[in-house]
């Protein structure tokens, strides 16, 4: 809906208040990046530095934690790119028996707390006698990420039609030409894009991983270290601004990649 | 792909393209060969590890020796009712409840501006605004709260500069939500609470306002409605849907984590810290699976409640 008259006075206020509740703690942590204060969380902060961003990068166990993080969500994005779309494609395309369990059970591991995921996950490694590793991690992850990927495959599948990949096979071209051909072009931004979320949600994931990690310590771990016993503060400012770029950045893409992807070929069926 | 008649082919050459060739001549097969791997993944993976957890709640623990006693019992199920432990769970249901209720009051302008009148940068603002927070590392969040609500952060500096510290003082020193500091009271923690799962109640509000005609609103003011009535008789139940959508993330997000109520709070458990301690330190799984089953049942419930009131198509 959309109306030309003008907003009320209470409801701009009330809306505007809400949009400053939600960015200002964001914007307060880029702040605190450069303060000079290292014992406490004061404000207003009595200097500015840029002396702790050096200190950071020089911490090897902060970027011990970067490289497992990014190699875990690297893996998991990729493993969750190729099982999303398969069940994009059967969901999106075809009816059969089960189509509704399926789209329940890939929607599960968001929708129930990831205490549960966690838990189950941890419970079944030890019944299994499985060591923890960068793979049991890796399991954890791929599994809530596949939804995300999904979501956005399934959503640019219902709007390619599927003339064209008739179309391309009374052509001539072969199941293989047709996919690298006709569907990859079709469905690739939003695959792109299920991908980055897919990689920001696994790279910040914690609950999950407290469970399936062991000793190994990825980023959101180390953070949550911090959280429980600050030992090093500054440090901490420095990687939760560098966290924040990491996840929003990937954010920003994908926005662009499917507002323009509204227009897919073949899309009025 | 079943509607493909397999008449319009003709016979193509390598092994590769003949075995894609059959596999699409056999929607079936397709199919099946399309959903076996997340079935084989979700089925083996998670569904397989979520039973092996409901099994060993039905399991127990052995007071004196603390190994798990092997045979199926509801003693681990009992236990969930003793005092200590059922306040935990009244304790998380009612903050769950309450972050929802405030969630919805503070979500309901926003995707009203942001569905009726935001249009063009305002409108990408409004989506930034809610995205960013939404995607933007959960810790992190945390702890940008951590710095507001510091005894000597932004907060209590700005209370001090507005001369309104007696009022935060009169907040905390109230029963129960109270405490020495707004960083370890329950009043802390449903402040974050609210902050973190904001934007899921949000979007599946604003997407269920946009659908409302802006002319069934101007239909009600023209047959008379105050704009209180035109908002509590039209555009409130039209937006329920959402309402309830959000709800849903909103309750279950509460309900199962154990972070904010650890970091900022005070040092009576939550839920999800009881399913920690339990199966960490406390080494008693059946417990701790006996607790994981108590958010599995209310969100079924609640689920099962939001489906009759039409949540899912708000989605």
């Amino acid at each position: 809906m959309h109306s030309d008259n003008r907003a009320p006075l209470p409801l701009k206020l009330a809306a505007a208040g809400g949009l400053f509740f939600l960015l200002a703690p964001i914007a307060l942590i880029f702040v605190y990046a450069f303060t000079t204060e290292e014992k406490s969380f004061q404000w207003p902060p009595p200097g500015f530095t840029l002396k702790w961003i050096g200190v950071t990068l020089n911490r090897p166990d902060v970027w011990e934690a970067l490289f497992l993080s990014l190699r875990v969500a690297a893996i998991s994005t990729v493993i969750a790119l190729a099982l999303g779309t398969l069940t994009a494609a059967a969901v999106a395309r075809s009816r059969f028996f089960g189509r509704e369990t399926i789209s329940l059970l890939v929607i599960l591991p968001i929708a129930l707390p990831g205490i549960i995921t966690g838990i189950s996950l941890r419970s079944a490694f030890s019944l299994l006698e499985i060591p923890f590793s960068t793979w049991t991690i890796v399991l954890g992850h791929a599994t809530f990420c596949i939804v995300i990927v999904y979501n956005n495959a399934v959503a640019r599948f219902r709007r390619t039609s599927g003339a064209l990949i008739d179309a391309a096979m009374d052509l001539g071209a072969d199941g293989v030409q047709t996919f690298t051909l006709v569907i990859l072009p079709n469905i690739a931004t939003a695959l792109l894009a299920g991908g980055m979320l897919a990689f920001a949600l696994s790279f910040d994931e914690v609950i999950v991983t407290t469970f399936t990690a062991g000793q190994q310590t990825t980023l959101p771990i180390w953070m949550l270290e911090e959280l429980v016993r600050p030992r090093q503060r500054p440090v901490t400012n420095v990687v939760a601004m560098a966290v924040v770029l990491v996840t929003v950045l990937p954010i920003l893409a994908a926005y662009y990649l499917t507002r323009d992807g509204e227009h897919t070929a073949g899309a009025e069926k | 792909m079943s509607a493909i008649s397999p008449a319009i082919f003709a016979p193509r050459s390598g092994p590769l393209s003949r075995a894609v060739d059959w596999v699409i001549r056999h929607p079936r097969m397709f199919v099946f060969l399309m959903v076996l791997p997340i079935t084989l993944w979700l089925g083996i993976v998670y569904i397989g590890a979520l039973i092996a957890l409901l099994i060993q709640s039905f399991f127990s623990i052995d007071e004196y020796s603390g190994l798990i006693v092997h045979e199926f019992t509801l003693k681990t199920y009992a236990e969930l009712f003793r005092s200590y432990n059922l306040d935990i769970i009244i304790r998380t249901v009612s903050m769950a409840a309450a972050v929802t209720l405030a969630s919805a009051v503070i979500a309901f302008p926003i995707a009203y501006f942001a569905a009726r009148y935001a249009r063009g940068k305002w409108k990408a603002l409004f989506y930034i605004g809610v995205m960013l927070p939404l995607w933007s590392s959960y810790l992190v969040k945390v702890y940008a709260w951590k710095l507001v609500l510091a005894k000597e952060g932004i907060l209590n500096w700005l209370f001090a500069k507005l001369h309104l510290t007696w009022a935060l003082e009169a907040a905390l020193a109230l029963p129960v939500v109270g405490g020495n500091s707004l960083s370890v009271s329950y009043l802390g923690t449903f402040i974050v609470f609210v902050y973190i799962w904001l934007p899921y109640m949000i979007i599946p509000v604003q997407a269920a306002l946009e659908r409302v005609p802006a002319p069934l609103l101007e239909a009600a003011a023209d047959l008379g409605a105050t704009p209180g009535q035109s908002f509590r008789m039209v555009l409130f139940p039209l937006a329920m849907p959402g309402i309830v959508a959000g709800s849903i993330f909103t309750f279950s997000l509460t309900l199962g984590d154990y972070i904010i109520p650890q970091i900022i709070g005070s040092s009576r458990l939550f839920i999800g810290q009881a399913v920690y301690t339990q199966q960490g330190t406390a080494g008693n799984i059946p417990l701790a699976a006996a607790f994981t089953v108590v958010p599995i049942v209310i969100m079924g419930l609640y689920l099962w409640g939001a489906r009759k009131m039409g949540a899912f198509d708000a989605l």
